[in-house]
């Protein structure tokens, strides 16, 4: 990856509204490249989505998230893959990542409320036949996700004009 | 004791003149400055929706390790006073740093002081040096505290304008026209506060030539050194027989985001150093440990990268803020250096101050009128770009909006 394409990143990392001519100017760079080298990267899906942190607990639809630790066995030939994709093809799961250490697989599941939640562990991911064992772990507040404080108050405490 | 005799006279000055009759007449001959006014008009108006684009400093809080330094410091009970000139650790570090990116080599023991914050570092220069009556050079539009506290050690500002056509440096011609046989001192800030003019070496070469024919001082007011953007910094002490005739000033304020902790260092030759260190001594002791602590992480421990990120980042904006002027038909120069952009609103036939005042009430957005920076800053307003993509954005659509009202 080139160092323009990673500024680029940088600054669509930040706020992904930021339009393209917006881009070129603060890089310094022509709109029409750095147009290109997004679309090339949507492309080759180095950028998959533009999409919202929302801090949820704001929200009055309230939801659940659980983190869960899967033990399962390996199978022959293609490792963890295929049970990544059976786990990770049901809507309710968030995330699915391959761990080193204790467990193998860590899957983030979110429901509308403590009982689907449960229920999907039991009936769905337990029942998965190369799982050994589940143990769910319920998140209680977020305090950061993909970098973002979500309760830092971004209040600018200078004062307005200063040497 | 006041003697009884003497009871009546001091009520009588009292009651004649009120305080005024006791203050030393230089220092109250001294203006409050412009910025003051400003800051006045702005805090009085009350409005949240203001965007301002009138402070000088970072919109980065300092760096988490750096914090994190000094916090665990402060666990460990580190309270107390340090050795005057500085913790040795962190002149050492001062020494390596600016000898590593500037390729200036001062001896920490005896041609560093850590002071609280450059202004400190500019004061002390300026007491240690002023007699009665010197005159001390400044290219303006300047950094406003220059004349005030050139004033307050009895000396003589002489501001030299400096001109848009210029991209407002110094140039050889005019410094000569200026010095006379009671210049002793000349002030350089670049990259400058506030136009953001900085000077290359083949141009200061010229300027150095006549500070070596006609004896002067350098004070070189650095703070905003790391702040260049197209071409490294060059330290006027870098240039062939300066660094004995320079002082150079600099701090963490800017590059480190900083400002509060009010952290700044001064290196020069160790005759001036050593008279300098007694008025610190003697005035502030030692710079706070709190601060010498956030300093040294901010030198030695991945401090740097931070800076680095922070100042691609004004980079970006900077950019975004110059199209931003020419895109709306103001005359703006690229500032190289700083965070600040300066461009003339002299189109608009508004003077500065009547335009940074209707641009306040009528547009809510602050910005300094470049009249109070001294000569050749009428006509022009200082923008601060350190704040967000977003703020910058909207203030420029509401000066653009407010430019076609005009028209
Ligand atoms: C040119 C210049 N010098 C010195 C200072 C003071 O910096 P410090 O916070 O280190 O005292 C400033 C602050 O605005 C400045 O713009």
């Amino acid at each position: 990856m080139n160092e323009f394409k990673l500024s680029i990143l940088d600054l669509l990392k930040e706020d992904a509204r930021l339009t393209a001519t917006t881009i070129a100017t603060m890089l310094g760079a022509e709109q029409e490249d750095v147009s290109a080298a997004i679309a090339e990267m949507e492309q080759d899906h180095v950028i998959v989505k533009y999409a919202t942190i929302v801090n949820w607990s704001k929200v009055d639809d309230e939801k659940v998230t659980a983190l869960i630790e899967v033990e399962c066995t390996p199978e022959r030939g293609r490792g963890f893959e295929s049970i990544a994709e059976r786990v990770y093809l049901y809507p309710e799961v968030k995330s699915v990542y391959l761990m080193s250490g204790a467990y193998d697989l860590l899957v983030e599941i979110e429901g509308k409320n403590l009982k689907e939640v449960a229920s999907f562990v039991s009936n769905k991911l337990s029942t998965i036949e190369s799982v050994i064992s589940t143990k769910s772990f319920f998140i209680l507040k977020k305090y950061k996700q993909d970098g973002i404080i979500f309760e830092e108050f971004e209040d600018d405490h200078r004062l307005l004009v200063s040497p | 004791m006041i003697k009884d005799e003497q009871k009546p006279q001091i009520q009588d000055r009292a009651r004649s003149g009120g305080m005024n009759e006791y203050l030393a007449s230089h220092a109250r001959a001294i203006q409050p400055s412009g910025i003051r006014r400003f800051f006045d008009l702005v805090s009085a108006s009350k409005d949240k929706d203001i965007i301002t684009l009138g402070v000088g400093e970072p919109d980065f809080v300092t760096p988490w390790r750096i914090r994190d330094a000094a916090v665990y410091s402060l666990e460990k009970g580190k309270t107390q006073y340090t050795s005057n000139a500085g913790m040795p650790e962190l002149r050492e570090a001062i020494g390596q740093y600016l000898d590593n990116q500037f390729h200036v080599s001062y001896d920490p023991a005896k041609e560093i002081i850590v002071t609280v914050g450059g202004s400190e570092g500019i004061d002390l220069a300026l007491r240690a040096l002023i007699e009665p009556g010197d005159e001390i050079l400044v290219p303006e539009p300047s950094y406003i505290s220059y004349s005030p506290i050139t004033a307050l050690s009895g000396g003589v500002a002489v501001g030299i304008e400096t001109f848009a056509k210029d991209q407002f440096k110094l140039t050889a011609e005019s410094l000569k026209a200026a010095i006379t046989p009671k210049s002793k001192i000349l002030i350089l800030c670049y990259p400058s506060n506030p136009t953001g003019a900085v000077m290359t070496y083949d141009e200061m070469l010229p300027i150095a030539k006549l500070v070596e024919e006609n004896d002067l001082i350098v004070i070189s007011d650095e703070i905003y050194a790391e702040l260049s953007f197209n071409a490294k910094h060059v330290s006027f002490a870098s240039l062939p027989g300066m660094k004995d005739r320079t002082i150079l000033v600099s701090g963490f304020s800017k590059a480190f985001a900083m400002t509060g902790w009010r952290m700044g260092y001064a290196c020069g030759h160790p005759d001036l150093i050593s008279v300098m260190l007694k008025i610190h001594q003697y005035t502030v002791m030692c710079a706070p440990i709190m601060g010498q602590v956030a300093a040294l992480e901010a030198l030695t421990k991945g401090g740097l990268e931070e800076k680095d990120r922070m100042v691609e980042s004004y980079n970006q904006r900077r950019r975004l803020v110059v199209q931003g002027f020419r895109d709306m038909g103001l005359e703006c120069h690229e500032p190289q250096g700083a965070f600040y952009a300066f461009p003339s609103v002299q189109s608009t036939g508004l003077t500065s101050e009547q335009f940074a005042e209707r641009l306040l009430l009528e547009a809510k957005v602050a910005a300094v009128p470049g009249h109070v920076f001294g000569k050749g800053g009428e006509g022009f307003l200082r923008c601060c770009y350190a704040t967000s993509v977003t703020q910058l954005t909207e203030a420029m659509e509401r000066i653009n909006l407010f430019i076609r009202k005009l028209e």
